[in-house]
């Protein structure tokens, strides 16, 4: 059977390989980084209707989007940080192909997270899932599962107060193991941003964007269904707008994930 | 108090919803000088710069002298009432709905006699009264006399309260109850007696003490609307569009850029958003039901209230992108005045100077307390006027304006207020 299509269709077909979607809904209702209001702002998701089989479109419906780079699930190449400015191939029309499909390892969270929105994902805790699970093996997605995505309320999805948003995050240690101890593809997470809601307050701030990107690693965020995979063996397709020069795009994120016979 | 503090029988659904009449509104283009002072609430009339004599009506030669140098001037509007009569009967559509109708003649102080609308308050003929300026359900400037030494109350007029929009037992929508503005004008509205305020509220997500504690008053309900999302707008008219008796749109977006300081459209592209298009999805979506429920009893849908800016009337550099924002807005508001006046649905805009708030910190005093804008926004609603300046800046710039506008513009342009 040298047919790829025919190959992966049966798979998929007996049972042996389930899809997941890792992808929220774009909606307009679907809630933005939030950033001091006096700075530059992501545009949130908006759609504005074309035509509805009406006067000005007769037979067909369709409509004109306008949204940031970095809303929705969405992907960040690693000149989306001041860290990665300069790599080669940092943008999306540049990124090579290859890395849109890769291994994926899930470091279950979402007790702790549960227990407290600020949980910070340690070496340590790294370490423990290794134990359990082997390895992380170069270039894979670590994705961090808090069940973060099961908030459908975006007040309790942004959960901001008066000191800003809480929400959970690597801490920098782990970060910068993931990085050179690991050679990691990049780090996925559930919540707006890879980095922890307080991490502007960490040194450095924002330590996955900065230390990730700094060495051409990817992030992946507003994820969900992330329960639904397993420590390790998922495959994952992650490939974003081929935007010129883009710094990040909302993407459609699958997993193929084996069952077990 | 008038009967309009109890809240009005419910509609009979089995019975047609009344279409909006209207009073006579063509005008020569020069009596519309009256309706330019009257829309800010002034009373002008034409007095001859040669002779001194005052025109009524409005003319394009003296009465007395034949020059044709008449400048529109205020007047005090006191005078006498010389003779008054009631009709009884009328051809026009509008006055054949309301009649009985008293109208009086009267002699001003200045030297001209007028005919106006006689207020309930003033008594038979002769005794003194005070002329003032009303806008009239076709948009148009009205005379009507009130007693001596009174002011001119539409609400306690049963046939003069129709010239006003107020929102005592109305249903009103007030865009964004997020900002101070919002918040104060949700909290007037209350104090003056409005029967429900739908009180919008966009990004649930960042909270806003002042706004959550609207709640506590009774005819408030908050209702999430996001004017730079047409889903939204389309959403919440779908829901309370039939219902909505009055519409303020308090949303604004302020930043404070000019064009050389701040890189990229992106900010001006907001402000835009909220400002101008914003604007647009609220009246497509939520003028045309009030177009349509424009007689539909005491609680008609009566008015549309913009909340604009005096950077509006001319570019203050300093807020360069809000500014045009603000122009787009106006021009905007003037296309709906105009598709609202067939249904006599009365579009008032709001041109507050610097208002108390975060963004125009930096702006030297004097600056307008968002209570104090909220106050003239009732004031306007209760009484018949068009354009608001509110406060002193407002007023400055108003003057300034009429007398020369093209100083204005290098002024603003110098970043003088």
């Amino acid at each position: 059977m040298n047919d790829l299509h025919t190959l992966l269709s049966r798979v998929v077909a007996s049972g042996g390989v389930r899809l997941v979607d890792l992808t929220q809904t774009l909606s307009p209702d679907f809630p933005p980084i939030v950033l001091p209001p006096e700075m530059g702002q992501c545009r949130p998701f908006r759609m504005e209707e074309v035509s509805r089989y009406d006067a000005r479109g007769p037979a067909w419906y369709w409509n004109n989007l306008s949204f940031g780079e970095h809303t929705g699930t969405h992907f960040d190449a690693p000149i989306h940080w001041i860290s990665g400015r300069d790599l080669p191939n940092n943008a999306l029309d540049e990124l090579p192909v290859q890395n849109f499909i890769a291994p994926a390892c899930v470091i279950d969270c979402s007790g702790e997270a549960q227990a407290d929105a600020d949980f910070l994902l340690t070496k340590d805790h790294v370490a423990a899932f290794e134990k359990q699970h082997g390895r992380i093996a170069a270039g894979s997605w670590v994705l961090m599962r808090t069940d973060w995505s099961k908030r459908t309320d975006p007040v309790a999805y942004q959960n901001l107060d008066d000191t800003g948003q809480h929400t959970p995050g690597p801490d920098p240690d782990c970060v910068r193991f993931l990085v050179t101890e690991r050679d990691v593809l990049g780090f996925g997470t559930e919540t707006i941003g890879t980095d922890a809601g307080q991490a502007a307050h960490f040194t450095p701030p924002y330590p996955c964007h900065y230390y990730m990107h700094g060495a051409g690693k990817y992030g992946l965020q507003c994820l969900c269904n992330l329960d639904l995979l397993p420590a390790t063996g998922a495959l994952v397709i992650a490939a974003p707008l081929k935007i010129l020069d883009g710094s990040g795009s909302p993407l459609r994120v699958l997993a193929l994930v084996p069952v077990a016979a | 108090m008038s009967d309009t503090a109890q809240r009005p029988k419910r509609k009979n659904p089995i019975l047609r919803t009344r279409l909006p009449t209207l009073p006579p509104g063509t005008r020569s283009r020069v009596a519309l000088g009256l309706t330019a002072a009257a829309a800010y609430g002034r009373f002008k009339l034409q007095v001859c710069e040669q002779c001194g004599a005052v025109q009524y009506p409005p003319r394009e030669l003296c009465h007395d002298c034949l020059s044709h140098r008449l400048l529109w001037r205020i007047q005090d509007g006191s005078g006498e009432l010389l003779t008054d009569t009631v009709l009884r009967a009328a051809q026009e559509l509008f006055f054949r709905e309301r009649l009985p109708w008293r109208v009086g003649l009267i002699r001003l102080d200045a030297g001209v006699n007028v005919i106006a609308y006689l207020h309930a308050r003033v008594g038979a003929a002769p005794c003194r009264v005070r002329v003032e300026t009303a806008l009239d359900r076709a948009g148009q400037a009205v005379l009507v006399a009130v007693p001596e030494g009174g002011r001119l109350d539409l609400s306690d007029d049963p046939r003069l309260r129709e010239f006003a929009c107020d929102p005592r037992g109305r249903k009103i929508l007030v865009s964004d109850g997020k900002s101070p503005v919002g918040q104060a004008v949700v909290r007037a509205l209350a104090d003056a007696g409005a029967d429900l305020i739908w009180t919008g509220g966009a990004e649930p997500w960042k909270k806003i003490a002042g706004f959550e504690a609207l709640r506590a008053l009774q005819p408030v309900q908050p209702v999430p609307l996001d004017l730079t999302d047409s889903r939204s707008v389309r959403s919440l008219a779908g829901e309370i569009g039939g219902k909505v008796d009055i519409v303020i749109n308090t949303a604004d977006c302020h930043r404070t850029f000019g064009i050389a300081a701040h890189h990229g459209v992106e900010t001006a592209q907001l402000e835009m958003d909220v400002n101008y298009f914003g604007l647009l999805r609220l009246a497509q979506e939520f003028a045309p039901a009030l177009k349509a429920r424009a007689a539909d009893g005491a609680a008609n849908a009566v008015a549309w209230v913009n909340v604009l800016s005096i950077f509006a009337l001319a570019n203050y550099p300093p807020h360069g992108t809000y500014s045009a924002s603000k122009a787009a807005a106006l021009s905007l508001s003037q296309a709906l005045r105009a598709e609202l006046k067939p249904a006599g649905v009365r579009v008032i805009n709001i041109f507050p100077g610097p208002i108390d708030d975060d963004w125009d910190q930096l702006i030297m005093p004097p600056k307008l307390a968002p209570a104090a804008l909220a106050g003239a926004i009732i004031d306007a609603l209760q009484g018949a006027v068009e354009d608001v300046y509110p406060g002193d800046v407002a007023q400055d710039w108003l003057a300034r304006r009429l007398d020369n506008p093209k100083a204005l513009e290098r002024e603003a342009g110098e970043g003088g207020l």
